[in-house]
């Protein structure tokens, strides 16, 4: 089973103390060395960001910087795991370190089922 | 939370855990058997109060405490054992021996040489390659002994047995707790490729049972290679072998049809082929390339799997280049399977009949007598070149082979295909 975590998060901030940054480099290789996490990535600020957005038939892009959102995705990774409690305890651990390493940080991990082909197709059993 | 969730959160913990504490423990204790049975009593005194004490911040470091504090307890106990069979005039040295060593230290430090050591024990040839397959998952995948009956299709007991058995064979024959070094790390790191591989194999074709494929298998099995992948980073056979298995499971959704029938590569859905795990299988070959290993047996099948990863249809596959490729692993580890193989890709860049000039030279290998896919492949280029009669015998012979009941359907499909070609 894949899962993606999308870790969210108050529009920042200061920037993170290094404890933590090394405690994530550190949480990252475990990830990679038990094999379960296939992809990752950290995603820059909303201001950088665009949007593009079909409303009432108009296809739109708007280019940042937006209103601040009260919570943004900070960032996501991906893991090809055996169950959703696994994902729920990896992602309690990627909480922990926050808590451990960075006072004051708040937010939360959404543990988001990636779904397979076979969940798209017509002709699958219900 | 219900014990139902705390159970499953434990099976979680548990399988993220186990391997760590129990090569951990084995370097204490130096003996594989003895460090299971400790993390196993952790595992045990987790499942008894964790439901009512709740589930603890820190569950990883709970168990490895646990474990430790079990293994405290054994070196206490087999100290004080030793002590009343020493003499008394040896009393002050027993004294300073009885001091606990570093377990902290030892559960610390370099986990990941543990792991790698961990890996090389399950694997050692002392062991029936079966065992080596049950230990394998039990140690390091941390499935269950009923999982892995599951898998296999056996008893619970029977795992269990095995299991036992080359616990003890390891403590027979004093099997060290070590990397091996120079010549004999290539024989003992491909013993235990083989068996990672096995494990995949048996999850991707089920070779009996009632389905074609068991997807948990193909996970443990890439989950396993990917470790091994970060533990041995400069074994580029070990890398062409996590390339090899990233890009078949990435085959896997498109494998089976809507009830589960098995469909062929070249039938498959490609947009349903999983491009991450292609990407990953890409890379995974390039590292193999660099590390200079690119004519590896895995890595040469990795190079095919790869060539058809790449082709976005059937018709764009590069079929000669998959022909020299087999050429080649033939010549390095020559098999009727691999020219089986050869004979299939020969067909498709250059014609049935050529291909069938192969598989007619192979009918007489004893070793394929009873291998369902040299009748299922000859049966296709028969089917092919018009010569339905031919063809109908030789799928018919195939499903009689096969003691998989999906691929026996599919063959049986293909054989009335003929008969109907026929009229």
């Amino acid at each position: 089973m894949r899962f993606m975590m999308l870790v969210k998060h108050g529009e920042i901030q200061a920037p993170p103390p290094k404890e933590f940054l090394d405690a994530m480099t550190k949480l990252g290789e475990e990830a990679e060395k038990s094999g379960t996490m296939v992809a990752s990535g950290g995603l820059s600020p909303i201001a950088k960001s665009a949007r593009v957005r079909l409303s009432r038939g108009q296809v739109n892009a708007v280019d940042g910087p937006f209103a601040e959102s009260k919570e943004v995705v900070g960032g996501f990774a991906i893991f090809d795991l055996k169950s959703k409690e696994e994902a729920i305890e990896g992602a309690k651990r990627f909480m922990e370190l926050h808590r451990k390493y960075w006072p004051g940080w708040e937010g939360e991990t959404e543990v988001r089922q990636v779904l397979g082909p076979e969940a798209f197709d017509p002709r699958a059993k219900a | 939370m219900t014990a139902t969730d705390i159970n499953r959160t434990i099976d979680a913990v548990w399988r993220i855990e186990s391997a760590r504490i129990i090569a951990g423990l084995t370097r204490i204790v130096r003996d594989v058997g003895i460090a299971e049975e400790l993390a196993q009593d952790a595992l045990v005194a987790a499942l008894e109060q964790w439901p009512q004490s709740g589930i603890p911040d820190n569950p990883g470091a709970w168990l490895m405490a646990a474990a430790k504090n079990r293994a405290i307890d054994l070196w206490r106990r087999n100290k004080r054992l030793e002590l009343k069979h020493a003499e008394l005039g040896r009393d002050l040295q027993a004294k300073q021996e009885m001091a606990v060593p570093d377990f902290e230290a030892a559960l610390d430090d370099n986990i990941g040489d543990d792991l790698l050591r961990l890996v090389f024990i399950s694997c050692h040839p002392v062991l029936t390659t079966e065992a080596r397959v049950a230990l394998t998952l039990r140690l390091l995948g941390g499935l269950t002994t009923d999982e892995i009956a599951h898998a296999f299709l056996a008893t619970e007991p029977t795992i269990a047995q095995r299991i036992v058995r080359a616990k003890r064979t390891l403590a027979d024959e004093r099997v060290p707790f070590e990397v091996p070094q120079g010549a004999e790390l290539v024989s003992r790191l491909s013993s235990v490729l083989e068996v990672i591989y096995l494990i995949f194999n048996e999850g991707y074709s089920a070779t009996a049972g009632d389905d074609w494929m068991r997807p948990a298998l193909c996970e443990d099995a890439l989950r396993l290679g990917r470790i091994l992948a970060e533990l041995a980073p400069k074994e580029p056979e070990v890398h062409a072998l996590v390339a090899l298995m990233e890009i078949q499971a990435s085959r896997a959704a498109a494998r089976t049809g809507p009830s589960g029938e098995p469909v062929l590569l070249l039938d498959q859905n490609r947009a349903h082929w999983d491009q991450l795990l292609i990407r990953r299988g890409l890379v995974a070959l390039e590292r193999t390339e660099a590390l200079g290993g690119a004519r590896g047996p895995y890595a040469l099948q990795a190079a095919i799997a790869a060539c058809h990863a790449r082709a976005r249809a059937p018709q764009e596959t590069d079929w000669p280049r998959i022909v020299g490729l087999y050429e080649e692993l033939g010549r390095l580890m020559p098999s009727p399977i691999v020219d089986l193989n050869r004979a299939v890709a020969v067909a498709m860049a250059s014609g049935p009949a050529a291909g069938l000039e192969i598989v007619d030279t192979l009918i007489s290998e004893p070793s394929l007598k009873s291998y369902h896919l040299l009748p299922s492949v000859r049966g296709d280029f028969l089917f092919k070149l018009g010569r339905f009669d031919e063809a109908r015998c030789e799928f018919e012979r195939a499903a009689s082979l096969t003691r998989n009941t999906r691929e026996r359907d599919l063959l049986l499909d293909r054989a009335k295909a003929c008969h109907h070609e026929a009229l």
